[in-house]
């Protein structure tokens, strides 16, 4: 349900002061769960740029009861808290907030372990595209052809696609978000929290330093990556996905993005940007990823 | 039966890694800046985007949502002015020339 | 009180119902299985109310339970070698965030090769991190231990994780008879779970962002004082549950005869039974020698050691772990208290569960004793080889 900027109370959503460099998607979109979820919501965060987010002790930089923990085990601890508020009789939304690698990779065992338990968590990877906060080493969740310090000439890999791993799991919600969009990820989020289960959120999180572009330009490029195709906005509640608002424009002609205009903006992307011919391989994979979405789609909503 | 733990001091030395969310865990962010958002108030028409869009939450209400900026902590990031859908939000040198 | 015939896994599975443990997490491993086998049993039967997260590793496993433990919630987990190991990240990070869990260890080998039996490496390789680490001989005391590591976590003065070792199959598979306290008598003895923080949104605690080296530096030293305080409370622990039930062990160390002995053996594990065995043959024959049985390695017992064995003509300890390239742990921790104040000996022996019979203690004992006596010390530390190896001719013999 939308509602109204205007009737957000006016608190502090954010915790200013904190260690994000400018720009930071991460720290954009730990507003919007404050927003979504208010105070009842206790974060695991395993290693990652948040862990540094939040700065030094005795103060936190980011505003949430926060359990920080080792790389790979995210999932896990937020499973036994969740089982130790339950006990209690309280009713508290455990969220993880981990990173690409510690959710597709080093913590992909505890996430799928969590999921095939239906532990009733909320699991938001934040997914910037590689292992920024040990300074920008490709992860699985890399995109093909994009600079990082371990892929000199451009990742050869593609992106591994943990959302349909995750629908795969079988688990009542997975939805797909961008920071570009906060009304949609705010919506998904309250979605998410009014059900009981193992809830999973893919938030894209253009990252200035590791993508190489302007700070000013992060909610933008958030936006034109959903606006070509390339990131596909959905929701998977109860069995039935459903392609989201924002997303639906790239099907209208008129509204349509050619992928250069994302593409170009980005630094990681430079050679990439120089190679015609694999500009036209991406073109065709954001189609086929888009008909595999659309079959979802027509299957799961058993339309004609 | 309620299983929830009583909190007790520890009785020892205490030191441990127990944090509070608060402002300015790495100081005074604001510091960081080489440009700053200036906000023109005639054509500011309240939309609230740079307010959604802030990462750090320096864009800030006032009663009437006339949006103003907490410039102990802006980061100068720019985001407010790349979203402003009627340009009303400049992004202007901390040091002018020659300074 | 109820006499019920328990394996050791069995014991530590109604210890932790009695204690009313409300989350558990663990991860199978031979030959701790049956502990977690016996819970599930217990809850889904109705005897134990808890919540039980089956978990898909060993990291996961104690990873969940530090979550119910900062959620307030009382936690338990077990495991043993391998997963032992795989967990030990968050060993440490569970010492350092200063939360109560209870963990049950089945001691055994580690490889390669695979091997399931017992010996104590993948204990000894923990000393580091912090947490609390005792180790029964019996069933009956891994039952009784286990209900006391509740009540040492969770005291303010400690606040430090606890675990309980109980040897592989020799404890974990083997019948004996155990006294089991009743609900009310536990519920009387052991208080309400106390924790110096908890992880809410009533609290808006946040645990374990970035620190200043000095801060970081003085959290070591808070766990250390933690570890020291913890020798007394241990002692004190002991002594109330005895009072209460019946039975006490001695506290950090049981002295078995050593007071009046001018020689012991130190150990730990249930091997200590076959020593006791051993130790009145050897006073048969002559030889004045007692018995120090480590109950806690850490925090290790150095005043009491000091305070018993320091006058004594010698002092052999038996080790069941290698520290590769060195000498046995338990020696080593032995003389970090002991050097210069007297003749020690190591013994290598019983490693992936070689079996080590009374003979082979009055053997090692007499030896050392000829050889102290004789005024020649050396052989300090002795790999005693299984029987089928003793004969055959090695090149180099430690």
């Amino acid at each position: 349900m939308p509602v109204r900027l205007s009737d957000f109370p006016r608190i502090r959503y954010g915790m200013p002061g904190n260690a994000a460099c400018p720009g930071c998607p991460e720290a954009m979109g730990l507003r919007y769960v404050k927003m979504a979820l208010g105070d009842n919501a206790v974060l695991v965060i395993p290693a990652g740029c948040s862990s540094v987010i939040q700065g030094y002790e005795p103060k936190s930089g980011i505003n949430f009861p926060i359990m920080n923990i080792v790389f790979a085990s995210a999932a896990s601890l937020a499973s036994g808290m969740k089982a130790a508020f339950e006990s209690q009789g309280k009713d508290v939304n455990v969220v993880v907030w981990a990173g690409d690698g510690g959710t597709g990779d080093i913590g992909f065992q505890a996430l799928s372990g969590a999921a095939e338990r239906n532990d009733d968590i909320i699991y938001i990877c934040v997914d910037n595209e590689a292992y920024m906060n040990t300074g920008i080493q490709r992860s699985s969740l890399t995109p093909a052809g994009a600079w990082t310090t371990t892929t000199w000439t451009g990742k050869k890999e593609y992106k591994k696609n943990l959302p349909m791993i995750m629908i795969a799991h079988d688990i009542p919600y997975v939805a797909t978000a961008s920071v570009g969009y906060p009304q949609d990820f705010i919506d998904k989020l309250r979605n998410a929290s009014a059900i009981r289960g193992f809830k999973y959120i893919h938030l894209l999180a253009p990252c200035p330093v590791g993508w190489k572009f302007d700070p000013r330009y992060t909610a933008k490029i958030g936006q034109l990556a959903v606006q070509t195709g390339l990131w596909p906005l959905f929701e998977y509640m109860n069995g039935k996905l459903k392609i989201s608002p924002f997303s639906r424009l790239y099907r209208r002609p008129e509204k349509k993005v050619p992928i250069m205009e994302y593409i170009k903006l980005q630094g990681r992307f430079a050679s990439l940007a120089k190679d015609p011919e694999k500009i036209k391989v991406l073109e065709k994979e954001i189609e086929r990823q888009w008909e595999w979405i659309e079959i979802l789609e027509k299957a799961t909503n058993n339309k004609k | 039966m309620v299983s929830e733990a009583v909190i007790e001091e520890p009785k020892t030395y205490w030191k441990a890694p127990i944090s509070h969310p608060d402002f300015g865990s790495v100081g005074k962010t604001g510091l960081w800046r080489t440009e700053r958002p200036v906000i023109d108030e005639e054509k500011c028409t309240k939309c609230l985007l740079c307010w959604l869009y802030c990462p750090e939450d320096t864009i800030l209400r006032r009663e009437d949502d006339m949006v103003f900026v907490d410039y102990d902590y802006c980061k100068g990031c720019g985001i407010c002015a790349a979203v402003c859908p009627v340009n009303a939000i400049t992004m202007v040198p901390e040091l002018k020339e020659g300074e | 009180m109820v006499m019920k015939t328990l394996t050791g896994n069995f014991a530590v599975a109604e210890a932790v119902r009695l204690a009313r443990a409300k989350v558990i997490a663990a991860y199978p491993i031979t030959p701790q299985t049956t502990i977690v086998e016996r819970l599930s049993e217990m809850i889904e039967k109705g005897e134990l109310e808890a919540k039980m997260v089956r978990v898909e590793s060993e990291h996961s496993a104690l990873a969940a339970t530090l979550g119910a433990a900062a959620a307030g919630s009382r936690a338990f987990t077990a495991t043993a070698s391998h997963g032992l190991l795989y967990m030990h990240e968050v060993l440490w990070w569970t010492a350092s965030s200063r939360l109560p869990v209870v963990m049950a260890v089945a001691a055994r080998a580690i490889g390669a090769p695979w091997n399931i039996h017992v010996d104590h490496n993948d204990i000894m390789d923990q000393r580091d991190t912090g947490w609390i680490i005792g180790i029964a001989q019996e069933n009956q005391e891994v039952l009784d231990m286990t209900i006391q590591a509740f009540r040492i976590s969770e005291d303010p003065y400690i606040y430090l994780p606890v675990m309980i070792a109980l040897d592989g199959f020799i404890l974990t598979h083997t019948v004996a008879p155990v006294e089991v306290p009743d609900q009310k008598e536990i519920d009387e003895w052991l208080p309400p779970r106390r924790q110096a923080y908890i992880v809410s949104p009533e609290t808006n605690v946040v645990m374990g962002n970035l620190t200043s080296d000095d801060d970081y530096y003085m959290m070591r030293y808070s766990i250390q004082v933690a570890q020291e305080v913890a020798k007394k409370i241990i002692e004190e622990v002991d002594l109330s549950y005895g009072k209460s039930f019946g039975r006490s062990y001695g506290g950090l160390v049981e002295c078995y005869k050593c007071d009046d002995a001018d020689y012991v053996m130190l150990l730990m594990g249930s091997w200590a039974g076959d020593a006791k065995e051993a130790l009145n043959v050897l006073r048969e024959k002559g030889i004045n020698v007692g018995l120090a049985r480590i109950r806690f390695i850490r925090p290790w017992p150095s005043e009491v050691l000091k305070e018993k064995l320091k006058n004594k003509k010698g002092i052999i300890v038996f080790d069941r772990s290698i520290s590769f390239g060195n000498v046995g742990q338990l020696f080593m921790e032995t003389a970090s208290t002991l050097y210069g104040m007297t003749n020690m000996r190591g013994v290598i022996a019983g490693l992936g569960g070689v079996d080590v019979k009374p003979e082979d203690f009055v053997g090692e004992v007499t030896a050392f004793v000829d050889d102290i006596e004789r005024g020649e010390v050396y052989d300090t530390i002795k790999w005693l080889l299984p029987p089928k190896y003793r004969n055959h001719k090695l090149e180099v013999t430690l």
